[in-house]
């Protein structure tokens, strides 16, 4: 039979048809339906009792209560606590993503040590027994070679028993270098030191009860500080609260704020005198607390016959219209807000804590803390609070004879020297120390890492990195495989917060002395072992008096001890708040004059040639001031990237929008403006070169920036961790440079000038 | 026609988020991953892959500098009654019944493992709520271990939404059930991940229809508004915002044209 074209055709449209007619096609889609879906990997969570327990969240230093649902032994989610007093039910999305930290592949499962170059990142797994081992034996090396000065810990905290641990440790084995990791309480501390005459301190606003909350840059809904505390006080607010935000860039805050004051950046102690010239003007300062509790307000004559100008005639010097030119903004604005704030019902200024970039300036925060004293707020409801730091009632460290003479040996960091006198820790300054040192010379060559990252969060990472490497011994207690875990020739892994015990203190800026307890709520998942347990254990192998100083089973009986009669309320609550340690205003500066000094005595201290003994306005110099025709790169900070000493887990990374983070490229905002003079469109390629470094970003515009800035998100272009996390985008730090404060040595450059060029 | 089922007490769940107070932190995000097990991958930032049951957009005036301003807008499935009630768009093409609507509670399902992929949902969906697994998801190491029970893991070849945590409800009826109070939920005992989460309490969520619950009275806001309102889907996901320019992009307004909530005191 001859197959023409109609028979063909029949033939093939009977067949479809026939094929329709029949359950075959039916069948078949149905049967791939449940081929593509019957993979036997797909995981079928186990079923179980379920529970919720409490914990506090140690991911930061915001110290949020939260809630864990468990099934069975598993831990699935974490919600806030609602009747914390930090966070009362907010939590931020590090916290909520916090589980991924529990399990994963960042986690340091065991003890480790370096076998290959350092910083490669290749370790080898060894026992607890023998890591212990390893590094005392390198310790009690370096101490019998009369070095024992020459061991560092760096630090996330220094409050707490863990890190007082360590503190302790380093004392009885013969060091003075306990380094905390810059943070906004350096300034603070400082601050208050100056006009307070107080020392281990905390200085915390109450967000909870304040009105009118005037923040210089204080990313207070943009994740810093302590995000709970912070959304916990914004959710409540009413038709009668205000905020104002004094930034340069439309961050969340600023755009949730009342009101925005794009102020140029640095020129904030220029602003806070501004406004206090017509609070003082207007009468509108708190008669009472000045004419009873402040010292210097005005002009004075000190015992040597010398006149001294007072804080009235130093804030005369900064009239509205003088202070709208130097920062851009508009003069009846200027006295307009100051208004408003000194009349509301409870005013409180604040900086510092929660900056997008920790920078220590101490003018400006003086400037701040002078506002909330003219307004008296200070230890009252809804103002600014200092209280003591927690302390421990225990034995006292038993010193031998190279622990005794390291009292008054200088700090690896020169924090307390004769160059900066009044500072407590100056991490920023100890990578250029160690890289100016000889290799036989070195000024740290054993050194503990706590709770920090400092290779990736400090500034000018490629030289913190070159530091590292010269430091011929590094142990990390990190959890996580961390940029500084990476570089350590041993790690002893610590415990995920949802695994062990810790005490955490008071949160950077929390308006209240609480100090929560975090208890595990599941048995630890790899082999662990808390830091405070590693640390007593190492002092007790040690022996002699280091041993001696260490008179604990383990970190529990310690814990115990040192919390005494507070454990019982801790372990109950979780939380015990001790109001009785706020003082009265009466009794609460301890400065010479016994009052709020306007004018600080103490700056009168030889400070390293610097003369100013008067919070004032001097423009704060940034890092590459003589570049031309370029850009002033500034760090923000985002809600959605977590950019402390911990990475961003992959939850957060995948809340990043693309204007922020796509395929692995970051952008930076610029404004439409300055992209107009830089020849720059929407998403193109560039190269943004600064004295610190050089990377490759793509563009973003955004109204919202004031023109002539470069922002770039902090918390980003990590290298250590998992494949989850590392190689996205840039780290800003790689591009940034401190620049020591003459006096107090702390970074005060909040920006780098940049060259920004179409790539 | 369908009739809603007699034995159960009818309920309308919706939102209502307040675009004024969202500070676009993304916590509802993440703990909207934690909760439904959302899966993620090492390349999230490739955004057109990037699986989310509920989005944060940035939203801007494009005023020039300093008169910019910046609100953000959470969007989950808006979960629509549809034109006439009970049809919402995605639901009248499904040809696999592997979304419906539940008239108990207004929320529109999806069930995984009566989907086989076609996307007509997705495409029907004026929204973009929808999502699709071009890949199996994967845990890396041991991060199965902190998968809930409640919500099946999806699969490769499947499309997936937000369900307004419909385990919770489950959860929340079993519970009135077994108390005795058989319909009896309370407006506390039945909240999505995403409301309890907001730290800001931006999100409220609650009976639309139930006028002792805060989003009845919250939606009849004289700034209440819903995404894309004249295409007729009838949302259950509100919004309040005081912001015209708000208002403006949630809909496709010509030239001169005012938004609903502005028309009156402009007129």
């Amino acid at each position: 039979m001859k197959i023409d074209r109609r028979c063909f055709l029949s033939l093939a449209g009977g067949l479809v048809v026939g094929h329709l007619l029949s359950p075959v096609p039916w069948k078949m889609t149905d049967d791939i339906a449940i081929w593509t879906q019957n993979w036997p990997w797909t995981p079928v969570p186990e079923d179980g009792p379920v529970s919720w327990k409490e914990t506090v969240c140690t991911l930061c230093p915001g110290g949020c209560g939260v809630k864990v649902r468990t099934i069975k032994d598993r831990v699935v989610k974490i919600e806030g606590k609602e009747d914390h007093p930090v966070n009362r039910g907010s939590l931020c999305p590090l916290g909520y993503a916090s589980i991924q930290y529990l399990y994963g592949p960042s986690r340091v499962k065991t003890p480790m040590k370096r076998t290959g170059e350092r910083g490669d990142g290749e370790f080898e797994p060894i026992g607890w027994d023998e890591a212990i081992t390893e590094v005392n034996r390198k310790l009690a090396a370096l101490r019998e070679n009369g070095k024992s000065h020459k061991a560092a810990c760096i630090a996330g905290d220094d409050r707490g028993t863990v890190p007082y641990l360590f503190k302790r440790f380093l004392e009885a084995y013969g060091s003075p270098n306990f380094i905390r990791t810059p943070s906004g309480r350096d300034a603070h501390e400082t601050a208050a030191y100056l006009a307070q005459g107080k020392t281990a301190l905390n200085v915390g606003f109450d967000l909870e009860n304040a009105t009118y909350i005037l923040s210089f840059g204080c990313g207070l809904l943009d994740g810093c500080g302590a995000p709970g505390y912070q959304f916990a006080a914004y959710s409540r607010f009413g038709e009668d609260h205000t905020l104002v935000q004094v930034e340069s860039r439309l961050s969340n805050t600023a755009a949730r704020a009342g009101k925005w004051l794009p102020a140029k950046p640095g020129t904030e102690s220029a602003l806070a005198l501004g406004m206090a010239s017509v609070i003082i003007d207007k009468g509108l300062y708190d008669r009472n607390f000045i004419d009873n509790h402040a010292f210097g307000f005005e002009d004075f004559t000190d015992d040597n016959g010398n006149m001294h100008m007072g804080f009235r005639s130093l804030a005369a010097e900064y009239r509205p219209d003088k202070v709208a030119e130097i920062t851009g903004l508009d003069a009846r604005q200027i006295e307009s807000v100051a208004v408003e704030f000194a009349r509301s019902d409870k005013p409180v200024a604040l900086c510092g804590y929660y900056e997008s970039r920790i920078t220590a300036d101490i003018d400006k925060t003086l400037a701040v803390h002078a506002l909330n004293a003219l307004v008296g707020n200070i230890n009252q409801a809804g103002g600014m609070f200092v209280f003591p730091e927690p302390e421990y009632d225990l034995p006292a460290v038993s010193k031998d004879s190279i622990a005794s003479d390291a009292t008054g040996k200088p700090r690896a960091d020169l924090a307390g020297s004769g160059q900066y006198p009044q500072s407590r820790y100056l991490l920023n300054l100890l990578p250029e120390r160690i890289l100016e040192a000889g290799n036989d010379d070195l000024p740290v060559e054993a050194l503990l890492v706590l709770d920090a990252n400092p290779v990736y969060t400090l500034e000018d990472s490629k030289k913190v990195q070159e530091a590292f490497e010269k430091i011929p011994f590094i142990v990390s207690f990190s959890s996580f495989m961390d940029e500084t875990a990476k570089m350590a020739d041993i790690i002893l892994p610590d415990h995920h917060f949802l695994e062990g015990y810790r005490d955490v203190p008071a949160p950077d800026g929390v308006g209240m002395p609480v100090v929560s307890l975090s208890e595990p709520v599941v048995d630890p998942q790899y082999d662990t072992r808390n830091a405070g347990d590693t640390i007593i254990d190492i002092a007790q192998e040690m022996g002699g008096d280091i041993g001696k100083s260490f008179p604990w089973d383990d970190y529990g009986d310690f814990l115990e001890k040192a919390l005494s009669d507070r454990y019982q309320d801790m372990s109950s609550n979780g939380y015990v708040v001790n109001r009785d340690r706020v003082a009265d205003v009466a009794d609460a500066f301890e400065t010479d004059s016994g009052k709020y000094e306007f004018h600080p005595i103490r700056r009168h201290t030889p400070n390293n040639g610097d003369t100013e003994k008067l919070p004032g306005y001097r423009e704060v110099g940034i890092p590459g001031g003589n570049l031309n025709n370029g850009v002033t790169l500034v760090a923000y900070k985002s809600p959605r990237i977590a950019s402390g000493a911990v990475a961003n887990p992959p939850f957060m990374t995948k809340t990043i929008d693309s204007k922020t983070l796509k395929e692995d490229k970051l952008f930076i905002q610029i404004n439409p403006e300055t992209a107009g003079n830089l020849n720059l469109k929407q998403g193109d390629k560039a190269v943004i070169e600064t004295p610190a470094g050089t990377a490759t970003v793509r563009i973003d515009l955004f109204e919202g920036i004031m023109p002539g800035l470069a922002a770039m998100p902090a918390g980003l272009g990590h290298t250590a961790y998992s494949r989850f996390i590392a190689g996205k985008g840039v780290n800003v730090n790689a591009l940034l440079r401190a620049v020591p404060d003459p006096a107090y040595g702390m970074n005060t450059a909040w920006g780098i000038r940049a060259q920004l060029k179409k790539a | 026609m369908q009739n809603v089922p007699s034995h159960t007490k009818a309920r309308h769940f919706g939102m209502v988020i307040d675009v004024d107070k969202c500070t676009g932190c993304a916590s509802c995000m993440v703990a909207c991953y934690s909760e439904n097990n959302v899966s993620f991958r090492d390349e999230e930032s490739a955004k057109m892959l990037s699986l989310n049951w509920i989005t944060v957009y940035k939203l801007t005036n494009g005023k020039p500098f300093p008169d910019t301003e910046v609100c953000y807008l959470p969007q989950p499935c808006m979960q629509c009654d549809g034109k006439e009630f009970g049809k919402p768009p995605c639901v009248s093409v499904c040809p696999a019944v592997a979304t419906d609507f539940d008239w108990p509670t207004g929320i529109v399902s999806q069930i995984y493992t009566r989907c086989f992929g076609c996307r007509y949902c997705m495409a029907a969906c004026p929204y973009h709520a929808r999502q699709f697994n071009w890949w199996d998801p994967v845990w890396p190491a041991d991060m199965e271990k902190y998968l809930s029970p409640n919500v099946s893991a999806r699969t490769r070849g499947v499309v997936e939404k937000c369900t307004f945590c419909y385990h919770r409800f489950q959860l929340a009826r079993q519970k009135a059930y077994h108390e005795g109070r058989s319909e009896d939920i309370k407006e506390e005992e039945y909240q999505t991940a995403c409301t309890q989460a907001c730290p800001s309490g931006a999100i409220t969520f609650g009976d639309l229809d139930n006028p002792e619950h805060e989003v009845y009275k919250l939606k009849q806001d004289r700034y209440a508004f819903r995404l894309l309102e004249r295409l007729n889907t009838n949302p259950s996901v509100y919004y309040i915002s005081k912001r015209k320019w708000v208002h403006r992009m949630a809909d496709n307004y010509l030239e001169g044209e005012v938004p609903r909530a502005f028309a009156e005191k402009e007129a």
